[in-house]
C-alpha cells in the first residue's frame, strides 16, 4: 500500500485513509449491531488534474463505494477526502452542493440511471435546473449543444430513454454528468452493460472528452482491458484495501502485489497463441499459491 | 460421423410485430471431445441457436420451421417432448449464464442433484446422494458431503456454477452446451470454472458448445469458433485460423473494437478503439443482402454486396465466410475506390 505522492502543483482530488463501514445487524426487534463489513478499509491515493485513475477490482473489493464516499453519496466512517483544496467531510449541506458542480458522475446502468418518466432534454437539463444556471431557453440551447457532443441526435430532446438502445442512452448520460462543465467524472463501469462494439463507441467518446475538457477521470471497472486503454495510472483494490497503485507500465509489466499478479494472469486475451502461454502461467502461479498456503497450514 | 450436425436450422419467432428471423440457416458439424465456439454480440441468434438443440425454445412464439440438429444421428426436432426428456440430461445438458437464478433456493442442493439424478436413473436415494458427493467432490466443492444439506444462498457465485455444472454432468452427457458460463462471474473465478470445464470436457470426452460474447473466453477455449451475426453464421473456421485470420469485415471490427491488455503502453493509452457505427438490423424485416452491409466500411466499394445476399463461402480450406469483401480479397480494392 502507497500512499500516492502526485505532483502539488496538480492535485486535484486527494483521498487519504478513506474507510466506510457498514454495521452488520442482528436480530428482529431489538436490533443489534454486531460487527462491521469493512468495505473500504484504509484507502489513499490522489489523482492529479487531467489525468485518469483506474480503480480496479473484483465484485465487492470496495472500488464503486470508494467513489461513493469521494461524491459524498455515501458517507464515509473515517478518513478525509481533499477536492479542489477543500476537505470534502467537513463541509456543510449547502458547501457540498456547490462543490457538487466540480464532481460528478457516470452509472453502470443506462437502463436504470436515467428517469423513465423524463424526456432525454429534461434529464439532461435537470443538474442545470438544479444548480440555477441560466434561463429556461438558455438551458435548452445548452441541452442541444451537450446532446451534440456527446453524439447524440439534438432533435430528439422530446423523447423518453425507453426508446433508444443503451449506447444511446449511455451517452445521454454522460451529457447529464457534462451539464455543470464539472472538473472530476467518476465513471462507475460505464461500458459494462454494453456490447463490445457500443463499448468502444462509449469509450472513444470518453478519451475524446477528455481531451477537449481537460476532464479528470476516476475510472472504476473489473475489465483490466478497458481500464488500461482508459487509464494513466491503475489502482488495484481487492477486499476493501488498495493493493497496488502506479503507472499503467508499472502496474501490467511489474505488478508488486500477489493479488495483482493473479487477477491480469486470469484475464483472457483475444489470442489463442497467447492465450495458450498466460493459461499456462495462471496454472504456474496458483500452484505457486497453493503451495505457500500449503506451507501455512503445516506452521499453523 | 460427427456427434452433433446441425443443417440449415431456422428458428423464427411469431410475434405480434411480424417474424422475427432469429436464427435463419445455421449449420456446424461438432465431434465428440472438441468445443465450439459462438460469439456474437446481443441479438444475434447465438441464445436460441442452443435452445433450439436443447428443445427449450418457448413455442409458441418461437418455432423451428427448418432444417435438423442430427445428434448422433438423430434428428432432434423430430422427437416428441417426451422422447426429448430422455435426450436432455443423458445426452445433452446444459449450464446458463446466471447460477443465482438457476438454483431454487428454497431447495437444499443435495435435493436439486439427486432429483436430477432420480428422474434419469434407477437408483435408490442413498444411491443418489453417494453419487451427488461424488459430482460435488469432482467439480472442486470443499466438504462436499455437509454442503449438499446447504441452501444455494451459502454459496458464492463460482461454488453456485460449480453446482450447476455438477447437476449437469450428473447423467454423464455427451454434449455440454455452455451458454455465458462465466459473464456473471470475477474474471478469477471465470478462469477456474474455464478450466474447470476444460478439464471435465477432456475426462468425460464431451463435446461442448461455449456461447460468449467476450473473444477473449473463445481464444482460450474454443478448438472450432462460428462469429454470429443478425441470425447468421458470417465466418467459421479453427480458433487459431479465426484470430490469426480474421475475414469478415464484423469479426475484423469486433477484434478491432477491444481495448487490449497488452501491447505498446502509449498506442493503448492514446489510440481510438474501432467502434462499429449504427446497430444490427431488425430481424422482423432484415436486408434482402448483405445483413452487414449498412454498417461495413467496404460496403461502398461499388458493387452489388447491397443487393445481392452473400453466400458462405470456404475461402481456404476449413474457413468459411460471408461477405462479399474478406481481407484476404481486399487488397486493392480500396485504392480503386479511391481513384
Amino acid at each position: 500500500m502507497s500512499s500516492e505522492t502526485a505532483s502539488s502543483n496538480g492535485t486535484l482530488l486527494k483521498v487519504d485513509n478513506l474507510e466506510k463501514h457498514f454495521p452488520i445487524r442482528r436480530g428482529i426487534l431489538w436490533e443489534k449491531t454486531v460487527g462491521a463489513v469493512k468495505a473500504v478499509d484504509g484507502v489513499s491515493f490522489a489523482v492529479a488534474e487531467g489525468e485518469t485513475l483506474g480503480l480496479v477490482g473484483e465484485s465487492g473489493s470496495g472500488k464503486s463505494t470508494t467513489g461513493y464516499c469521494i461524491l459524498q453519496l455515501v458517507k464515509p466512517t473515517s478518513g478525509s477526502i481533499n477536492f479542489m483544496g477543500k476537505e470534502l467531510t467537513e463541509l456543510g449541506r449547502e458547501d457540498l452542493r456547490r462543490m457538487r458542480r466540480e464532481m460528478q458522475i457516470v452509472f453502470q446502468d443506462p437502463y436504470a440511471s436515467l428517469d423513465p418518466r423524463m424526456t432525454v432534454g429534461g434529464i439532461v437539463a435537470e443538474p442545470l435546473e438544479v444548480h440555477g444556471i441560466g434561463t429556461r431557453r438558455s438551458r435548452g440551447e445548452q441541452v442541444r449543444k451537450l446532446l451534440d457532443i456527446v453524439g447524440f441526435n439534438p432533435n430528439f430532446t422530446n423523447r423518453y430513454p425507453h426508446e433508444f438502445s443503451g449506447g444511446q442512452r449511455q451517452r445521454i448520460g454522460v451529457a447529464r454528468a457534462l451539464a455543470l462543465n464539472p472538473k472530476l467524472i467518476v465513471c462507475d463501469e460505464p461500458v459494462s452493460a454494453l456490447d463490445v462494439s457500443i463499448q468502444a463507441q462509449i469509450l472513444n467518446l470518453l478519451k475524446d472528452l477528455q481531451r477537449d475538457f481537460g476532464l479528470t477521470y476516476l475510472f472504476i471497472s473489473h475489465d483490466l482491458a478497458v481500464v488500461r486503454t482508459m487509464s494513466d495510472r491503475i489502482a488495484v483494490m481487492n477486499q476493501g484495501k488498495l493493493v497496488e497503485v502506479g503507472t499503467a507500465e508499472q502496474v501490467y509489466h511489474e505488478p508488486k502485489d500477489e493479488y495483482t499478479k493473479a487477477l491480469f494472469a486470469a484475464v483472457p486475451v483475444p489470442d489463442p497463441h497467447r492465450q495458450r502461454e498466460r493459461k499456462a502461467e495462471r496454472a504456474r502461479l496458483r500452484a505457486e499459491s497453493r503451495a505457500e498456503s500449503g506451507d501455512g497450514a503445516v506452521t499453523a | 460421423m460427427a456427434l452433433v450436425e446441425v443443417n440449415d436450422l431456422k428458428t423464427h419467432f411469431f410475434t405480434r410485430e411480424g417474424v422475427v428471423q432469429a436464427v435463419d440457416g445455421i449449420s456446424f458439424a461438432l465431434e465428440k471431445g472438441k468445443t465450439l465456439g459462438i460469439v456474437g454480440e446481443s441479438g444475434c441468434g447465438k441464445s436460441v441457436t442452443a435452445l433450439s438443440i436443447m428443445g427449450l425454445i418457448p413455442k409458441p412464439p418461437a418455432k423451428i420451421v427448418g432444417g435438423e440438429v442430427l445428434f448422433d444421428g438423430k434428428d432432434l426436432t423430430k422427437l416428441s417432448e417426451h422422447e426429448m426428456q430422455h435426450i436432455r440430461g443423458n445426452e445433452v445438458a446444459m449450464i446458463f449464464q446466471d447460477p443465482m437464478t438457476s438454483l431454487n433456493p428454497t431447495l437444499k442442493i443435495g435435493t436439486q442433484i439427486t432429483e436430477t439424478i432420480l428422474a434419469h436413473r434407477d437408483v435408490s436415494k442413498q444411491q443418489a446422494r453417494k453419487r451427488a458427493v461424488e459430482l460435488l467432490q469432482e467439480v472442486g466443492i470443499p466438504r462436499a458431503a455437509e454442503r449438499l444439506d446447504d441452501y444455494p444462498h451459502r454459496f458464492s457465485g463460482g461454488m453456485r456454477q460449480r453446482v450447476m455444472i455438477a447437476i449437469a454432468l450428473s447423467c454423464s452427457p455427451r454434449l455440454l452446451i455452455a451458454d455465458e458460463p462465466t459473464t456473471a462471474l470475477d474474471v478469477t473465478i471465470q478462469a477456474q470454472i474455464l478450466d474447470l470445464l476444460d478439464q471435465l470436457r477432456q475426462e468425460h470426452d464431451m463435446a461442448m458448445i461455449l456461447i460468449t460474447h467476450d473473444m477473449g473466453v473463445v481464444a482460450e477455449t474454443a478448438d472450432d469458433v462460428i462469429i454470429m451475426y443478425a441470425g447468421q453464421i458470417v465466418e467459421q473456421a479453427s480458433g487459431y485460423e479465426l484470430f490469426d485470420n480474421p475475414e469478415h469485415p464484423y469479426t475484423e471490427a469486433l477484434l478491432g473494437a477491444l481495448p487490449q491488455l497488452e501491447g505498446d503502453e502509449r498506442e493503448i493509452r492514446e489510440g481510438r478503439l474501432t467502434a462499429i457505427p449504427g446497430r444490427p438490423p431488425d430481424l422482423v424485416n432484415p436486408p434482402e443482402a448483405c445483413r452487414f452491409a449498412a454498417r461495413c466500411p467496404y460496403s461502398d466499394s461499388g458493387d452489388n454486396c447491397s443487393t445481392v445476399e452473400p453466400q458462405l463461402r470456404e475461402i481456404r480450406p476449413g474457413h468459411w465466410v460471408r461477405t462479399a469483401h474478406p481481407a484476404s480479397e481486399r487488397s486493392g480494392e480500396r485504392q480503386t475506390v479511391n481513384a
